[in-house]
């Protein structure tokens, strides 16, 4: 090997880079995924509003929380109903995420199940299993107005934190979710379209935006 | 120019040493199934390529059992970063002179 053509020690430096990218990060985290689990969050969201037979941005009714209490509908008081649409949304949007990340990474020729994916979902799994208690904790206490803006706080903190072994738009989208949980906190009246927003939206708008970055030119 | 191609570490002059010592530096330890997988190496050519790293004292290896399955891990030594990131400088240095002379 010609240790004196710098074009060469060029080519090598940049298949470092790559190598250590990819064995570091994960890669393969599509997109789509994130499109769909936009979808399923606004399809709990609407969910949520039928069985409170209430509409978007109608809080002269009174806070969403308060009928919450109140409200008995399909057989389902307000605990038993956020926790199953918490349930169907979550098991809908990891298959389908799941899927089109195996997808991609069949694509990509890599492995879904690698060191780091393991080490993104552990990173994730602290403040997501945290949040999760945390909630349920919320319910328990019969608290419900402060449920959708922690949500939102912490998934924003799994995005940030998971963020270091994936793809680094995913840190702007954690950060992005932790600054409208938060003003959920303050603006509780607004929860639920605060959090249709982080969850539906802005999962559509970054997934869409990573697609087209990462997934549809060969990578 | 002689000086700076003196400082280059003969240790790492292959692409697929540069690339273990590259995955190594950034990961704690490694497999050995998966640096093959990601260098996209045979078995014997792992090895080789190993083997003068473990005998510089660059790289450790860890054995040990996984259930019944052994597991052989590998690492970057305190000696083998300091070589790695030498061989990096002395890289980059080259890399500037080619471009001036441009």
């Amino acid at each position: 090997m010609n240790t004196n053509d710098p074009q060469q020690q060029l080519a090598h430096l940049a298949e470092m880079r790559a190598l250590m990218e990819r064995s570091t990060r994960f890669l393969s985290l599509s997109g789509l995924s994130g499109v769909w689990a936009g979808f399923c969050a606004l399809a709990g969201a609407a969910g949520m509003y039928i069985w409170l037979g209430m509409l978007p941005f109608s809080g002269d009714e009174g806070y969403y929380y308060d009928k919450a209490i109140r409200t008995i509908n399909w057989g389902l008081g307000y605990k038993s109903a956020v926790i199953l649409l918490a349930f169907l949304v979550l098991s809908a949007a990891l298959s389908g995420g799941l899927y089109f990340t195996s997808r991609k990474a069949r694509k990509q020729g890599l492995r879904v199940w690698d060191a780091s994916s393991r080490r993104m979902l552990w990173a994730m799994a602290i403040p997501l299993v945290t949040g999760g208690i945390f909630c349920l904790a919320l319910l328990y206490w019969n608290l419900p107005a402060l449920v959708a803006p922690a949500t939102l706080v912490f998934y924003g903190l799994a995005l940030a934190n998971g963020a270091k072994f994936t793809l680094r738009d995913v840190e702007m989208l954690g950060l992005a979710e932790i600054a409208l949980g938060l003003l959920g906190i303050f603006y509780p009246g607004y929860g639920l379209e605060l959090w249709i927003t982080g969850f539906g939206l802005l999962h559509i708008l970054y997934g869409a935006r990573m697609y087209l970055k990462y997934d549809r030119s060969p990578a | 120019m002689k000086d700076i191609i003196t400082q280059l570490n003969p240790a790492f002059d292959h692409r697929n040493r540069l690339g273990i010592m590259s995955v190594l530096a950034v990961n704690d330890w490694v497999e050995y199934s998966t640096l093959k997988e990601l260098l996209n190496l045979t078995d014997g050519n792992l090895a080789s390529h190993l083997k003068p790293l473990e005998a510089a004292e660059y790289v450790t290896v860890r054995k040990q059992f996984v259930g019944r399955r052994p597991q052989t891990t590998y690492g970057v030594t305190d000696k083998g970063k300091q070589a790695f990131k030498l061989h990096l400088d002395a890289l980059e240095a080259l890399l500037k002179l080619g471009r001036d002379d441009d």
